[in-house]
C-alpha cells in the first residue's frame, strides 16, 4: 500500500522557520512507521534526520508525535493509520534537526531525582533478600525506557509556566527506588519529591499513562508517591 | 574541539560502563558513545545472566565451565572461561548491590531459570543457572549501570561517532570522534582507550541487532593493522519473530516453551535427544533450517512455532512481558492463545578483536600487546565463546572483562605520559571526510548495503560452503568497488546521519570480507560454523583459532592455539 506521510521538517542551518513536507511510500501494511522513516531517508531524501536504534521498543529513542499522540515510531505499524499520517518531533524539548530534539534537559530532571539505590547497611556477601511481593511493587516501573514520550504529552510540562516540573518520567524512576524495599533513602526522598514542581507538579491528568509505550500507570504511580509523602509527614 | 582525558572509552554498553564504574575516581574517564547510553544495545538483551550461585537447584562453576567449553565446541579459551565462570557470582552479587531489580524465588533470593546449553553434571540435564529480571535483563543492568554512572565524575561525550583511532610511535594515544550534534570532529587524546563498540550483526539482512551494531570499532581496528579473532563464527539466534528478525529471547524455551514443526511435532527430540529444545543455539538454528529445509516449516514456509500456549496466561505476562507485547505488536497474535512464527536471526559475533583476559588488545600469533589499546565485550575476543557462545553468557563476559579491562587500564596508565601529538592525526580524518562529502560518487549506500545483505544471508550465515563462500567473497569485493564511488548528498554539518551511514557501511564491507575469508580457510564445521562440504569438526586440522589479518593483498588468514585446560575435546551432543 501507499502511505503518505507529512513530516515536520526544520533545519537550523539552513531553514529560517520550520515546514512541512509530505512523502509517499510504498509499504507492507504491516511493516512499522520507523521503517517507512528509513525508506524515505534511504530512497527519497537522506536529509531527514530522527534518532533510532533498537527498532523494536526496547531502546527509547524514536520517540515522536504521530498524529498528535507521542509515541515510538517503531512500535507503530503502517495498518494502523489512514490516508495521512502526521509526523511530529516530541514537543516540550527544544528542536534541533527535524525529529531530533534536545533531551538534555529531560536527562538533567531525571538525574535531579538521585536515580540510584541508597543504602548504609553494608551488604552481605550474596544477595540482599527481597521477597517476589516486594519486588512486584515496582515491577511495572522498570519497564521504563526513558523514551520521553510521557513528559512531552504532559500538559504541565507543555505549559511554559510550569515547564520545570520534572515530568513523569522522572517520577516513575523516583517511584522505582522509593518503593524498592532494599533502598533505605525513605525519608530523603519523599523530602526530595515533597515539592511543587517534583511530586505535586502532577495534576493527574493521565495523558501520560495514555501514552505510555511500555504501559506503565504513570499516573498511579506518581499518586502513590504523593500518598507516601502525605504518610511520611503525618507519622 | 582536541581535548585530554587519562582513560577514554569508546561505547556505553555494559562493557563500557562497567569499565568506567571500575577506573572512575583514579583516572580522568570519558566515555564516547555514538547513541545515547541508554540507547545501547545491550539494553536489548532479554533473558538473563549466568552464574552457578544454586538458589533453584544445586549448580557449580564446573558444569558452568564444562558447558561453556562444550558450547564452544571446544575452541573457547579454558584458562579465560575459567576466570569467566568463578568470577559469575560475585558479578551477580555486585549488581544487586548497585540495585539491579532481579526477578526472586519465594524465599527472596534472585530467581534462576534454564537456558540453552547449561546443565547439571557435566550434561546430565538442563539446569537453571540464569539469573534474570522477567525478558528485561540487559535494559534493568543497562539503566543501573549509566545511574551508577551518573553517580560519579565520568564525562560522557553522547552522540559522537567514532571515526579514527590515532596511534603515536609507541602506543594508542587517542581517537577522533564526529559529534553529530554539532557537526564538528573532536579529538580525544588519551593515554589508554577501550573499545567497547558491540558487534556487526547489521551485515546480515535478517537481524536482531539495532541499527547501531554496524561493527565500527572492530572495523576500526583492522584497518590499524590489528587482526580479527575467529571471525567465521557468526551466531543465529533461533528464535528470530517472523518475519522482522527481533530476538525471542531463549527464555521462553526456558520457561518451557516448545518448538514446533508443521506437523506439530517437537522436532528438537531427534536433534538433541537429551535437552530438547534446550541445546545450544547453533544446534537448534541449524535445526529449524533443517526442518524449513525439507518442508516441515508451517505452510511450507522458512519458519516454525514456538509455542508458549501450554505455559499459562500468569507465566507469560509475568516472566515474558516484554516478549508477549513484541508479538502482540508487531503479529497481532497473542502468545497466550497462538505460537508464534520464528526463524533464525543474526544476533552475535563470536569474534572479534583479540585480547588478553585484561582486555588488552594482542596484534599477532605471538600475542603481543599493543600497548595503551584495550578491547572487552562483544567486539573483542578474549576467547569465552569460541565457535558458539551459550546464551545469557554475553552479558556475562561483559562485565567481567568490561570490569578486569577498566582495572587492567587504571594500573597501566599511571606508566604512560600524556600523548604529545600534533593536529595531523586530525587533519587527516578531517579531509578524509570533506572527500567523502565532496565526492559526486553516483553509488548510493542503500542499494550497497542491501547488496551486502543480501550475499551475507545467502553464503555467510548458517550453512556455508566453498562454492558459496568463494561467490561471497567475489560479491563483496565488487560492491567494495562500488563503494569507492559512493556519493554524500547531504552536505550539512549537524545529525549528517547519511554521512555516518556511508562510513558504518565501509566497515561493514570490510567485516564481511573478513568473515567470508575466514570461514573459506575453514574446511570443518565447527559450533556456529557449519560447512556443508565438511560437516565434521576436524580437531586435528582447526583445534585453533583463525587470525585475519589485513594485507594489501586483501585478508590473509593465520592461526593460534586454543588453550586447553581441564577438558580434552569430546564428541559435543546435547
Amino acid at each position: 500500500m501507499l502511505v503518505r506521510l507529512k513530516i515536520f521538517r526544520f533545519d537550523p542551518e539552513k531553514d529560517e522557520k520550520p515546514y512541512y513536507q509530505t512523502y509517499e511510500v510504498e509499504a507492507d501494511p504491516m511493516d512499522r512507521l520507523l521503517d517507512c522513516l528509513n525508506r524515505i531517508r534511504w530512497e527519497q531524501d537522506p536529509t531527514l534526520s530522527f534518532r533510532m536504534s533498537c527498532g523494536h521498543g526496547v531502546c527509547g529513542s524514536d520517540g515522536m508525535r504521530i498524529n498528535g499522540i507521542c509515541g515510538l515510531a517503531c512500535q507503530k505499524l503502517v495498518r494502523s493509520f489512514k490516508e495521512e499520517v502526521l509526523i511530529e518531533p516530541l514537543p516540550v524539548f527544544k528542536v534541533v534537526k527535524d525529529l531530533v530534539v534536545d533531551l538534555g534537559p529531560f536527562f538533567e530532571k531525571y538525574h535531579s531525582i538521585k536515580p540510584y539505590l541508597i543504602t548504609q547497611t553494608p551488604p552481605s556477601d550474596t544477595e540482599r533478600k527481597q521477597s517476589p511481593e516486594e519486588h512486584e511493587r515496582f515491577e511495572e516501573a522498570i519497564r521504563c525506557i526513558l523514551c520521553a514520550c510521557c513528559t512531552a504529552s504532559c500538559p504541565i510540562n507543555q505549559n511554559k509556566e510550569t515547564e520545570q516540573y520534572v515530568g513523569p518520567a522522572a517520577l516513575v524512576r523516583a517511584f522505582r527506588y522509593l518503593f524498592d524495599s532494599r533502598d533505605e533513602a525513605s525519608e530523603e526522598r519523599t523530602a526530595l519529591l515533597d515539592h511543587k514542581d517534583r511530586a505535586w507538579g502532577c495534576q493527574t491528568m493521565w495523558k501520560c499513562t495514555e501514552v505510555c509505550p511500555k504501559e506503565i500507570p504513570v499516573t498511579r504511580e506518581i499518586g502513590q508517591i504523593k500518598k507516601r509523602i502525605h504518610e511520611a509527614k503525618n507519622k | 574541539m582536541n581535548i585530554k582525558h587519562d582513560i577514554l572509552i569508546v561505547g556505553a554498553g555494559l562493557a563500557g560502563l562497567r569499565a568506567a564504574v571500575e577506573c572512575v575516581g583514579q583516572a580522568d574517564v570519558a566515555v564516547v558513545t555514538k547513541v545515547f547510553p541508554t540507547r545501547s544495545h545491550s539494553g536489548a538483551a532479554q533473558g538473563g545472566i549466568t552464574a552457578s550461585l544454586g538458589n533453584e537447584e544445586e549448580d557449580r562453576w564446573e558444569w558452568h565451565l564444562f558447558d561453556t567449553v562444550k558450547g564452544s565446541d571446544y575452541l573457547g579459551d579454558q584458562d579465560a572461561i575459567e576466570i569467566m565462570v568463578r568470577d559469575a557470582p560475585r558479578v551477580i552479587y555486585e549488581l544487586e548491590h548497585m540495585g539491579v531489580p532481579f526477578s526472586r524465588t519465594p524465599e527472596g533470593k534472585i530467581a534462576q531459570r534454564n537456558f540453552g546449553g547449561h546443565t547439571r553434571n557435566f550434561g546430565e540435564k538442563p539446569v537453571k543457572r540464569a539469573c534474570y529480571a522477567a525478558d528485561r535483563t540487559g535494559r534493568v543492568v543497562l539503566d543501573t549501570l549509566y545511574d551508577q554512572c551518573l553517580r560519579h565524575p565520568i564525562k560522557f561525550y553522547p552522540e559522537n561517532y567514532l571515526l579514527s583511532l590515532i596511534f603515536d610511535e609507541k602506543r594508542c594515544a587517542g581517537v577522533v570522534t564526529y559529534d553529530l550534534p554539532t557537526g564538528e570532529l573532536h579529538f580525544l587524546q588519551a593515554k589508554a582507550v577501550l573499545l567497547a563498540t558491540g558487534g556487526c550483526g547489521r551485515i546480515y539482512k535478517t537481524t536482531s541487532n539495532g541499527f547501531a551494531s554496524t561493527g565500527d570499532g572492530m572495523s576500526l581496528a583492522f584497518r590499524s593493522g590489528i587482526p580479527l579473532e575467529d571471525m567465521e563464527f557468526v551466531q543465529f539466534h533461533p528464535t528470530g519473530l517472523y518475519p522482522l528478525g527481533i530476538l525471542v529471547s531463549e527464555a521462553a524455551r526456558g520457561e518451557g516453551g516448545l518448538l514446533r514443526n508443521r506437523l506439530g511435532e517437537r522436532f528438537m527430540e531427534r536433534y538433541a535427544p537429551t535437552v530438547k529444545d534446550l541445546a545450544a543455539r547453533d544446534v537448534v538454528s541449524r535445526a529449524i533450517l533443517i526442518e524449513t529445509r525439507e518442508k516441515r516449516g508451517i505452510g511450507g514456509m522458512d519458519y516454525v512455532h514456538l509455542d508458549l500456549t501450554h505455559l499459562g496466561e500468569e507465566k507469560i505476562e509475568k516472566r515474558l512481558w516484554e516478549i508477549a507485547s513484541f508479538v502482540r505488536i508487531y503479529l497481532g497474535i497473542d502468545p497466550v492463545h497462538d505460537p508464534i512464527p520464528v526463524q533464525p536471526t543474526c544476533h552475535y559475533i563470536m569474534g572479534g578483536i583479540p585480547t588478553d583476559v585484561d582486555g588488552r588488545v594482542l596484534t599477532d600469533e605471538k600475542e603481543s600487546i599493543a600497548p595503551g589499546l584495550y578491547a572487552a565485550g562483544e567486539c573483542a575476543c578474549v576467547s569465552v565463546h569460541g565457535a558458539n557462545r551459550l546464551g545469557c553468557n554475553s552479558l556475562l563476559d561483559l562485565l567481567v572483562f568490561g570490569r578486569r579491562s577498566g582495572l587492567a587500564m587504571k594500573r597501566d596508565f599511571l606508566q604512560y605520559e600524556s600523548p604529545i601529538l600534533s593536529n595531523e592525526s586530525l587533519r587527516s580524518v578531517d579531509s578524509k571526510i570533506r572527500g567523502l562529502l565532496n565526492h559526486q560518487g553516483r553509488e548510493k549506500c542503500d542499494s550497497i548495503r542491501k547488496g551486502m545483505q543480501t550475499v551475507m544471508m545467502e553464503y555467510g550465515s548458517v550453512f556455508r560452503n566453498e562454492e558459496g563462500l568463494k561467490k561471497g567473497v567475489e560479491e563483496i569485493r565488487s560492491l567494495k568497488e562500488r563503494y569507492k564511488d559512493i556519493g554524500v548528498s547531504d552536505k550539512k554539518k549537524a545529525f549528517n546521519y547519511e554521512l555516518m551511514e556511508a562510513i558504518e557501511l565501509g566497515h561493514q564491507l570490510d567485516l564481511s570480507e573478513a568473515i567470508l575469508v575466514s570461514a573459506l580457510h575453514r574446511r570443518e564445521s565447527r559450533g556456529a560454523h557449519w560447512r556443508e562440504d565438511f560437516p565434521q569438526r576436524a580437531d586435528r586440522y582447526y583445534l585453533k583459532h583463525s587470525l585475519v589479518f589485513p594485507t594489501i593483498k586483501g585478508p590473509e588468514v593465520r592461526y593460534k592455539p586454543v588453550k586447553i585446560t581441564k577438558f580434552q575435546p569430546e564428541a559435543r551432543v546435547y
